[in-house]
């Protein structure tokens, strides 16, 4: 059996990084004698997420619940899936490659005495399991061997795409109430605070984001740029550059060791594309980019590209917008 | 973004400061059709210049360097991106201090505003220095920072809107088609460019483009280590960039400039940091930019120690952080200089080994050879045609730069030897020579004897005679048995090794024709004549000064010096007429000098040719046979003589010259002669008469009117800077070489000090003198005249002070010498009749 | 308040910007061009170390498992103010998580049976290049300390139960706020934290402490690593729009195409 962890959202929907594991999941049953793939969710499952993950042919949810899952802990909730892992008799235990994913299979892979894969953009064969996964931020690849069980890994954001089961699943609800050890329990979530609305999570939700770079040359030169993004209704996404230099907050920057990102269009602004910012925004479905140099690597790798300096270009994209009769 | 045309009449690859000022100058002088190349974006395309601290210290030992800087300066201030700050060499120990004057020295012959001046002074100015730690300073007010960039663009953009120039980045050259010898074309990967002429100016890079056409740009790229520290509170609320002079803390190889609230502090202390120009990173690969490579951080930290030590309150104060480091790449050459000119390759030139300060008088000085030939400073010792093969390896470079990169703000003596990569070239009777205990300088990679110390018993011999030195600084690289040598030659006679010389062949129907319009001296001689000749440029400046021998009708030897030989060779190759052939002798010929009262005696005693005066005349050649131990050789003897002795210079096969070695000094042993070295043949013999050398007294900014040296009449026939030299014999000289004999030697020390030469020349209470040209007067060379029992100084004077008995002064470690005027042509001090040469 | 003494784990990675090289036996990035550094993860926690140990007058170690050039990201963070520094000597690649895990928890415990307790162990919350988003919780279970993965900020705070570590860091639903006993240890992200640059008297300092080094406890067994390989080249398909100003109407014809505009209540 393969059990696929299943983050949701602030609403209880399944997010959608989350439905591609599901579908990875499916695509290794696939190739392994039609495995059956269960889901683990820990928290509620509506009747919408239950009716998703039937879709995308999970035949068990196993729902975990209880005072002791309530507030997020690491250790806690691996402990938990991993009673479920070991009352289902799971082989392969996955997730998506969240910072949480991520994180709970470590604890899980450390807890099971496995390895762990994070980052994992395709398998190519079962035995050995070899997976091939992301490195570097994405810039190279690295081909690992998962030869203990359960085989733990995540997958990479966009590795494949969400798709749901030619045939639907059972998605039978099987609920868990496990006890957690209180050594489990010590480091655990205290307090959530809100997230301010002009913070990352408007970033890695935005279906627009404008980013900006070295180019833009100054902290008081981000006039133009956020006249754009406010015309887009997006949000503002920066480079490492930019919030090294104290011209931007840091929860704005887009990259590796910032947000990653995948919105419908991103729109850099003097940004060259190093390795550490594309690992952030190699996601996005088009990218439009304002350049002055027509050899840097994220215009290369753009779908449209504009070439000049960004001082001039953006505020004649800003005033052909209102031109043509559109507000932000 | 521009596309590559198809076509250019130049393309100049490199878009830095030398490619920017480059095009701008050839843009100047009317040149169109001109495209530029880099491979990186404008305006900082990532090379040495888009991380050049940026500064300007005026004065170098150099001439030619300091004129170029000079006029980097000025062409940067009217692009009005130069800010003066001033600049102290500072000092901490008396040997620094000594060089300091020397420097002075250097500024005062230049013309360079300058003063030494006491740790309090630069405190002052340099409130946060430690003046503790310096002992004195080296002050130039006229010292400031560059905007290398800037000044980069706006030339550039200067050339384009002149309707000149097409600039193409980011694109990169990926071959270079010669064809026949000549640049054809330039591949890129965005299409071929026809091209007449093409620049090499593409600084670390140029090695690999060169490498494309077969043409060796001996540079290597090397690391020099730059950290920036701040905000320094200190600094901060300073207006513009710069607001402090500039600090070069010489003894520990390290300088301090002030870049807003920030201080840089660069290095050359640490060990030699070289790399291929293949192992640049690419733009995509770099961190920062190709030519700033990841920060060592080791080979660092003494100097930050040191700097430290210099300036630990601004350098260690609150908030101060090393916010950036670099290894930063620039070129350096096996002998420090530029590597400027047309290659072997004809229409491929190169500008490549040069720094800020140097740019944009680089620029001018190639976009005026190109336009031209002959640039208004004179850039032979820059001419990339001066390497020999030897030099052309990279392993050259490597070993002299790592060898010399530590020197880069060190003592280097006037005669300083390279240690690495020596023994390239050894003449035949190196082996004997050895024995000797020849001490080898090296010319041309020759291995040379300057003396031989089994001539030392002559020292004694002669006493006082010889003029000892007490100073140490005078007397390194020297040693009293050149002037016992000298004196031996006066009375007996010596033998020289002079198989450094280059020696090529002109043969062909055209070789009269060939030699007659490169020299000035008349070639249309009998067979068997020698010819002294200078050779000039279309400006009338010297480009040489060399011997011709007609060896036959249509066959014509050129004996040259071995250190500009190649130079001189690729001059004559370039002005061959009709059907006429140039061939390399060099390594086929050695040379054997033999002079002094007892020549014709020795030379009789193993020949059976007449060498009387009237069988073998002054300044006639041929060949004669020569007994040895293992039988007669032949000889190609020519009666010249460049150290006023009767004599010979003995031509002879590489294979037959160690036994005519050893018979020349068998058989003058029994008359007294001895083997004798370079020293007597390049300063004292040749002082004592008068005699100019290329590069010291001669170079292409001199007139043959200016250094005495015109005949009663100029030959008919044309030849390269015929008319120059016309008009320069209808003017009155603006300047006039003199010989000068100093008249105390005591310091204020009371010992008694010898000049090196490079000293300035002043009124006898240290007044400054100008000739017409606006130059101040200096020591183009200086020796001992053992036989006036003189130290001897040639120098150019205004035409005023070129009188006879003219009473001056010579500045040397910031004292004043009493000097005469001795000679204001080239008649002899010694000899002036010239009765011994007969 | 008690000391509190820290030991921050880095590693030496390649400094990559643009085009990442591998070494011929596809084992690890070549950074010999690029350079190395420490990632910027790892920055901000040896900050947070030299802040939690100053604070109270603790020691600030800073240890790596590297070869000899690793000794360079140990006195970087020596410079800017960890104040003991631990080498284990090896081949980094030859680590997987969990041996440079067991490496650790080796250091920490010899420490401690000196006399050096590291109540606080900080790590980065992932390898720049490795990438392999583990060994602090590895670490964690190695010592039987609990562990709080990214977090952007940690200190320590005074209580009458003692001592207790409070750690933020973003979550899927907003800041999350840990609180818990020491010893403990903690992974950071950056973002929480200027990491500062080294002085000059900081880098002379750094210099002059001594760096303990010692050998592996084991031999390493690795990290299942088949071997690394670089993603082909994707060919450029990039739209050149214009050049300047004037491609302004090009681009918004695209934006309308794409339908990220709203139709505005005003007319233009």
């Amino acid at each position: 059996m393969i059990l696929t962890l299943v983050e949701t959202d602030l609403e209880g929907a399944a997010t959608e990084v989350s439905l591609e594991a599901v579908t990875f999941a499916r695509d290794l049953s696939a190739a392994g004698n039609g495995v059956p793939v269960d889901a683990v969710v820990i928290g509620d499952v509506s009747e919408e997420l239950r009716g998703d993950l039937a879709a995308y042919g999970v035949r068990t949810v196993h729902q975990v619940g209880g005072d002791d899952v309530a507030a997020y802990s690491g250790a806690g909730w691996a402990s938990a899936i991993l009673t479920v892992r070991e009352a289902a008799g799971s082989v392969v235990v996955l997730a998506a490659g969240t910072d949480r994913g991520n994180e709970l299979m470590a604890h899980v892979a450390t807890r099971a005495g496995a390895s762990m894969a994070a980052n994992v953009l395709t398998f190519s064969g079962l035995a050995p399991f070899v997976v091939t996964r992301q490195v570097v931020g994405g810039a190279a690849l690295e081909e690992m061997n998962l030869h203990q069980r359960p085989a733990v890994f995540t997958v990479a954001g966009h590795a494949v795409e969400a798709k749901p089961a030619d045939v639907a699943g059972a998605a039978e609800v099987v609920a868990h109430s496990p006890t957690i050890a209180p050594e489990d329990l010590v480091a655990r979530v205290v307090s959530t605070a809100e997230p301010a609305p002009d913070e990352s999570g408007a970033l890695t939700a935005a279906k627009v984001v404008v980013g900006a770079g070295r180019g833009v040359g100054g902290a008081e030169k981000f006039d133009d740029v956020l006249e754009l993004t406010g015309l887009l209704g997006g949000a503002l996404g920066v480079s490492r550059v930019v919030t090294s230099a104290g011209w931007r907050p840091h929860h704005e920057q887009v990259g590796q060791t910032g947000s990653r990102i995948s919105p419908d269009l991103y729109v850099p602004c003097g940004i060259s594309g190093a390795i550490q910012h594309w690992a952030g925004c190699s996601s996005a479905k088009t990218i439009l980019a304002i350049n002055s140099d027509a050899e840097a690597p994220m215009v290369t790798r753009a779908t449209y590209a504009v070439i000049g300096d960004l001082h001039e270009i953006v505020p004649a994209i800003n005033a052909e917008i209102r031109r043509r009769g559109y507000v932000g | 973004m521009a596309d590559v045309p198809g076509t250019a009449r130049c393309v100049v690859i490199g878009a830095g400061i030398v490619g920017n000022s480059l095009v701008h100058h050839l843009a100047r002088l009317g040149w169109r059709d001109i495209v530029q190349l880099d491979q990186g974006p404008l305006p900082n395309p990532g090379g040495s210049t888009g991380h050049a601290s940026n500064f300007i210290f005026l004065t170098d030992h150099s001439r030619e360097i300091t004129d170029l800087t000079l006029d980097s300066v000025a062409q940067y201030k009217e692009l009005g991106v130069f800010t003066e700050s001033g600049g102290f060499e500072v000092a901490r120990t008396e040997e620094r201090m000594e060089e300091l004057r020397r420097r002075m020295s250097s500024a005062k012959a230049w013309g360079i505003e300058a003063e030494m001046v006491s740790p309090e002074f630069v405190q002052e100015k340099v409130p946060f220095l430690d003046k503790d730690q310096i002992v004195g300073a080296f002050w130039q007010p006229g010292v400031g920072v560059v905007d290398s960039l800037r000044a980069g663009t706006i030339m550039r953009e200067g050339a384009v809107a002149a309707g000149a120039l097409t600039t193409v980045p980011n694109v990169e050259v990926v071959g270079l088609d010669v064809e026949d010898g000549r640049i054809r074309r330039v591949r890129t990967d965005k299409g071929d460019i026809e091209a007449e002429y093409v620049v090499i100016a593409c600084g670390v890079w140029s090695p690999k483009i060169g490498d494309m056409a077969g043409v060796s740009i001996p540079l290597t790229p090397a690391v020099h280590q730059m950290i920036s520290v701040g905000p320094c509170p200190q600094l901060a609320g300073q207006q513009g960039e710069i607001s402090f002079p500039i600090v070069r803390d010489m003894d520990t190889y390290c300088y301090e400039r002030q870049h807003g609230a920030d201080m840089e502090v660069g290095s050359y202390a640490h060990r030699a940091i070289l790399m291929a120009p293949e192992d640049i990173p690419t733009i995509e690969q770099s961190k920062l930019s190709p030519t700033e490579l990841p920060f060592t951080e080791e080979d660092f930290d003494p100097q930050l120690e040191q700097a430290y030590e210099l300036m630990p309150e601004l350098l260690g104060a609150d908030g101060a952080e090393i916010r950036y480091a670099i290894n930063g790449l620039l070129s350096l050459t096996c002998d420090g200089a530029p590597i400027l000119g047309e290659s072997h390759v004809k229409g491929l030139w190169t500008a490549s080994a040069v720094w800020v300060k140097e740019g944009p008088g680089v620029g001018r000085a190639v976009a005026e050879w190109m336009t031209q030939g002959w640039s208004e400073i004179d850039v032979a010792h820059s001419d990339i045609a001066r390497f020999h093969e030897h030099q052309k390896r990279r392993e050259h470079t490597r070993l002299r730069t790592t060898e010399s990169f530590i020197k880069t703000y060190g003592i280097i003596h006037p005669n300083e030897q390279y240690e690495s990569d020596r023994n390239q070239r050894k003449a035949p009777m190196y082996d004997s020579q050895e024995k000797l205990g020849a001490f080898f300088f090296e010319t041309a990679g020759w291995e040379r004897p300057h003396w031989y110390e089994s001539n030392a018993d002559l020292v004694e011999q002669y006493g006082e005679a010889v003029m000892p030195r007490e100073h140490e600084w005078d007397s390194r690289w020297w040693s009293p048995i050149i002037n016992a040598e000298h004196l031996r030659m006066r009375e007996a006679a010596g033998v020289i090794d002079l198989t450094a010389f280059q020696v090529f062949d002109i043969e062909g129907e055209g070789a009269l024709e060939s030699v007659q319009q490169t020299c000035v001296a008349q070639c249309d001689v009998a067979v068997g004549k020698v010819i002294y000749t200078p050779v000039l440029d279309a400006n009338g400046g010297f480009r040489s000064d060399l011997t011709v021998m007609r060896l036959g009708d249509t066959h014509y030897r050129v004996v040259t010096g071995g250190a500009h030989g190649p130079a001189d060779r690729q001059w004559f190759g370039d002005h061959l007429v009709g059907e006429a052939t140039l061939t390399e002798r060099t390594d086929d010929v050695a040379t054997i000098g033999l002079w002094g009262p007892k020549a014709r005696d020795i030379l009789a005693s193993l020949t059976d040719a007449d060498v009387s005066n009237e069988g073998f005349p002054m300044l006639s050649c041929r060949e004669i046979q020569v007994a040895t131990a293992g039988g007669a050789v032949t000889v190609l003897a020519s009666r010249i003589s460049y150290v006023g002795e009767l004599g010979w210079e003995l031509y002879v096969a590489f294979e037959d010259a160690a036994a005519l070695w050893d018979a020349l000094l068998a058989t003058g042993d029994t008359h007294g002669t001895r083997p004798m070295g370079i020293g007597v043949y390049g300063t004292t013999g040749r002082i004592e008469k008068g005699y100019r050398a290329y590069g010291f007294e001669l170079d292409a900014e001199r007139s043959i009117v200016e250094a005495g040296m015109q005949r009663p009449k100029v030959k008919a026939a044309d030849f390269v800077g015929r008319d120059a030299y016309l008009a320069q014999r209808e003017a009155s000289p603006k300047t006039v070489l003199c010989t000068l004999t100093v008249e105390d030697h005591t310091s204020a020390s009371g010992v008694k000090r010898y000049m090196l030469g490079g000293e300035p020349i002043l009124t006898r209470d240290g007044g400054t003198l100008t000739d017409g040209h606006g130059h101040h007067p200096y020591v183009t060379t200086a020796g001992s005249a053992p036989s006036l029992g003189k130290h001897v100084l040639l120098a150019y004077l205004p035409p005023e002070q070129a009188e006879i008995g003219t009473e001056l002064a010579v500045s040397y470690m910031e004292e004043l010498y009493p000097v005469v005027v001795r000679s204001v042509d080239a008649t002899a001090l010694f000899d002036p009749s010239n009765e011994r040469m007969r | 308040m008690a000391s509190v003494g820290v030991l921050v784990c880095v590693k030496r990675v390649p400094d990559i910007t643009e085009e990442v090289a591998l070494t011929e036996d596809g084992q690890s990035v070549d950074g010999r061009r690029a350079g190395f550094t420490m990632s910027a993860h790892e920055e901000c926690a040896v900050e947070l170390a030299v802040q939690v140990a100053g604070g109270s007058d603790g020691e600030a170690t800073v240890l790596t498992i590297g070869d000899a050039d690793a000794v360079e990201q140990l006195r970087n963070a020596l410079a800017v103010g960890c104040t003991a520094a631990t080498h284990v000597v090896g081949e980094p690649f030859a680590f997987g998580p969990a041996d440079v895990a067991r490496e650790i928890a080796a250091v920490v415990r010899d420490h401690e049976s000196a006399g050096r307790s590291h109540d606080l162990v900080l790590l980065g919350n992932d390898a720049a290049d490795s990438g392999d988003f583990q060994v602090g919780i590895r670490l964690a279970y190695e010592l039987g300390r609990p562990v709080v993965n990214g977090a952007s900020t940690v200190a320590v705070e005074d209580t009458p139960e003692g001592p207790v570590v409070v750690a933020v860091g973003e979550g899927p639903e907003g800041q999350e706020t840990y609180r818990m006993p020491l010893p403990a240890v903690v992974t950071i992200r950056e973002g929480g934290v200027e990491p500062r640059y080294p002085s000059v008297p900081g880098r002379l300092k750094a210099k002059k402490i001594p760096i303990e080094e010692r050998q592996p406890t084991a031999e390493p067994a690795g990290a299942s690593r088949v071997r690394m390989t670089l993603p082909p080249p994707t060919p450029s398909a990039v739209q050149i729009l214009g050049e300047g100003p004037e491609a302004a109407p090009a681009v918004v014809d695209v934006l309308e195409k794409l339908g990220v505009l709203t139709p505005g209540k005003v007319a233009p």
